[in-house]
């Protein structure tokens, strides 16, 4: 590759020339860093490579993931790789879900400025201000549909000056709702039900004991349910 | 950045093609899925698996003599990396009931379960707690679970995708405790998608009679992952140690597994865990880059517990077996390898080649679907070349928008849409371009129906076991066996651990392996487990 296509960035203030339209996580081991921490599922659902990151010519901070942001030219740029944050602990079997179980944790919320600047950081584009304030209400329902997508990578709580912890309130409403507040599947109960009363117990068997030839003939006989 | 010209011209030919195809899936037509037979010879002629000169057979220890690909053959055919000098087993760190290594899914099921049990549990990780190929698990979960379905049916459909060769027993296991892992799930708090009464949505995965894949949109096993991690930090009895993985397991007197040494990572110290069972959890190889093709893992899918436990005296089953995800990203350049989830089939994306002309039937196992897409792409000519000389087929996720209503696609496959519009591509506008990719380890360490290994006290879950899928995985069928087999490991592990007796730790078999491996004639300054992948200066 010719000199004049590489693009200049700045790894924690030191500059490094690197190929063009690399992710910040590839130009970073292009750079020569060997990752530990700071890199998980290089595939933008594990939230490990939190970055943050600015140009000379602007105020603005700017957030994303080192495997899924691509490196511009003039980046100055570092890893958030961990983030202090606390956890309130619970009893998932004891618990209710109600705004006092969530206030009585993470009484900080109650703080929210309603700054947004939560949003702003969040790499996923989530709600994040909305699902605070929607747990603050009460509605835990539209909390864990609106942080559904939340990876927990930790920049919300970066960034928020009530120093709350948004994700541990997300996860907290997501399994309150799916928990207490969606009904429970019947038809999984029953056949739970059905499993441990044996039911199946003699079906499974003859599979387990059938000859491949008897297993390949029921294979390709099997009728398929329809899309 | 989005398709460059050559590509949206040939988008044209795909949209040109879809009123057809549209038109036949409304009518309940289907490309025609190959037989047993058939299937069977196109795996032969264009599966990775066949491809001459990419295995060797193992030199040393259990499963000598059984090919394995080369890239596993050269960390098992690898000295010890553990510097004996610094690890001092008279000084225990930690002394605990029972040991999970690795912090994903088949670990995280195996800690929770064995806390239940009353033992006191230590998690070691390499990464962070969570860092595993569970979290990227996108599509679903299997459990037959509904009226139309039965355990039969998902063991019939399971054996037929592993092309008759899953161990029988293992199986019947994984099938019968399919529902109550998907209820202890729900019951956890697992966000899955259901309609208004609490139905389980299911869908249809590949090689599928019935529709079984249960899903939390397109983050199933990140939602799966979460979960298990929040309820272990509300469990006090169970430790987790980060960055610090495994590098040998500790054996006593008696031959029994009696913990492991840790290397912490950062600060380069060892650390001793004396533990009475010990649970391998390790997952899988896409790391090792077999045949060099890109993956789907996890940055951490190095494969450390095979060398671990081959190492004590394990043996190793399906290794010879890869799964290679036949939809994989190929374009844009960034997002190579990454998956693209078997769900957007299911909900009626078909494959097509350059000139919009469906080839495959979208459904088959994963290995035949695969196999399809590189005859395509490499028998027939009939592959789209990109901007850097990758070859694939498109995978046309507009169709999901025509068959499920506007909007389908943002609501269904959320992850996906935002991955790709980061690129400047709508795949709710314009189809995606795949070919396979290197997902999933079939084999591991053999173990039995408790996850139990040929060493006492040594038990292995999840993708580092082999046997349950036989040569080729289904759908869906990953996110269950993590928490089916998670769940027996931990509780045979803690059941074990009450009446265990560890004698005299030692290390011993280290050397011992050494001197194997110079009396069976290899010299190699090759090192392992191997931790982390090298892409320094590289473009990874």
């Amino acid at each position: 590759m010719e000199k004049k296509e590489m693009v200049k960035i700045y790894i924690m203030g030191k500059e490094y020339k690197v190929p063009p339209s690399l992710t910040i996580m590839k130009a970073l081991e292009y750079s020569g860093y060997k990752f530990i921490r700071g890199c998980g599922c290089r595939g933008g659902v594990c939230g490990a490579c939190a970055t943050v990151y600015r140009f000379p010519d602007s105020y603005k901070i700017n957030v994303g993931l080192a495997c899924q942001t691509l490196i511009e030219p003039d980046m100055y740029l570092t890893q958030i790789p961990f983030y202090p944050a606390n956890r309130a602990s619970y009893d998932i079997e004891t618990i209710e879900p109600l705004v006092e179980e969530i206030l009585k944790r993470y009484p900080e919320i109650a703080r929210c400025l309603c700054c947004n600047t939560c949003k702003k950081a969040c790499p996923q584009d989530l709600e994040v201000m909305e699902y605070i304030q929607a747990a603050l209400r009460g509605d835990i329902e539209r909390a864990a549909k609106l942080s559904f997508e939340c990876i927990l990578c930790g920049l919300c709580v970066s960034r928020c000056p009530s120093e709350i912890v948004h994700y541990n309130v997300g996860i907290l409403c997501r399994r309150l709702f799916a928990k207490f507040m969606v009904p429970k599947a019947k038809d999984l109960k029953k056949r739970v039900e059905e499993i441990k009363a044996g039911k199946f117990d003699k079906e499974v068997e003859k599979y387990v004991k059938m000859s491949t030839k008897e297993l390949k003939e029921l294979y390709d006989k099997r009728d398929i349910e329809p899309v | 950045m989005s398709y460059p010209n050559y590509m949206l011209d040939l988008i044209k030919k795909v949209e040109a093609t879809r009123p057809k195809r549209i038109a036949q899936v409304k009518k309940g037509e289907n490309f025609a899925s190959l037989s047993a037979e058939k299937g069977g010879e196109l795996l032969r002629k264009f599966h990775p698996d066949y491809k001459e000169g990419t295995k060797r057979k193992l030199q040393l220890g259990k499963s000598k003599g059984s090919l394995v690909p080369n890239e596993v053959a050269d960390i098992i055919e690898a000295n010890p990396c553990i510097d004996l000098k610094n690890v001092n087993l008279e000084k225990i760190d930690y002394d605990v009931d029972v040991l999970v290594i690795g912090g994903g899914g088949a670990g995280s099921c195996a800690a929770l379960v064995a806390q239940e049990q009353g033992a006191k549990v230590l998690i070691a990780t390499k990464l962070r707690h969570g860092d595993a190929n569970t979290i990227m698990a996108e599509g679903g979960i299997q459990a037959a679970d509904k009226n139309q379905d039965s355990p039969g049916l998902h063991f019939l459909d399971t054996m037929g995708g592993g092309h008759f060769s899953n161990d029988p027993e293992l199986l019947g296991v994984l099938v019968k405790e399919a529902p109550l892992a998907i209820e202890w799930l729900e019951n956890l708090g697992v966000m899955f998608d259901k309609d208004n009464e609490g139905t389980m949505s299911t869908l249809h995965g590949g090689g599928t009679s019935r529709k079984r894949m249960h899903s939390a949109g397109d983050m199933t096993g990140a939602e799966i992952m979460r979960t298990l991690r929040d309820e272990i930090k509300n469990r006090p009895d169970i430790e987790v140690v980060e960055f610090a993985p495994a590098v040998e397991l500790i054996v006593d007197d008696k031959g029994q597994c009696a913990g492991a040494a840790l290397y912490n990572l950062e600060t380069k110290q060892y650390s001793v865990v004396k533990a009475k069972t010990t649970v391998i959890a390790t997952g899988g190889f896409g790391r090792l880059h077999i045949q060099g093709f890109p993956t789907t893992n996890h940055y951490g899918a190095t494969a450390d517990g095979l060398v671990l436990a081959y190492r004590v005296g394990c043996s190793l089953t399906f290794m010879d077996a890869s799964q290679f995800h036949p939809t994989g990203v190929i374009y844009p350049e960034q997002n190579v390898g990454l998956l693209i989830t078997e769900k957007v089939r299911g909900a009626g994306a078909q494959l097509a080649n350059i000139d919009g002309e469906q080839f495959v039937y979208p459904l088959e196992p994963r290995d035949i679907e695969s196999s399809a897409i590189i005859r395509e792409c490499l028998e027939r000519k009939k592959g789209v070349k990109t901007p850097t000389d990758r070859i694939g087929v498109w995978l046309d996720s507009v169709m999901i928008e025509i068959l499920k209503g506007e909007g389908a696609i943002q609501r269904d496959f959320p992850a996906k849409y935002r991955q790709f519009m980061r690129h400047g591509i709508d795949i709710s506008k314009q189809p995606m371009l795949v070919f396979p990719t290197l997902h999933y380890q079939n084999g591991g360490v053999k173990i039995n129906a408790d996850a139990g290994t040929e060493v006492p006290n040594l038990y292995v879950a999840g993708e580092a076991s082999g046997g349950i899928h036989g040569r080729n995985r289904l759908m869906g069928n990953s996110l269950l066996d993590i928490t089916v087999f998670g769940r027996r490991a931990g509780q045979e592990a803690a059941i074990k651990a009450k009446q265990a007796k560890i004698g005299k730790l030692s290390l011993e078999h280290v050397g011992k392996y050494r001197t194997n491996l110079q009396n069976s004639g290899i010299k190699t300054d090759r090192i392992s487990p191997m931790l982390l992948p090298d892409y320094v200066g590289k473009i990874g």
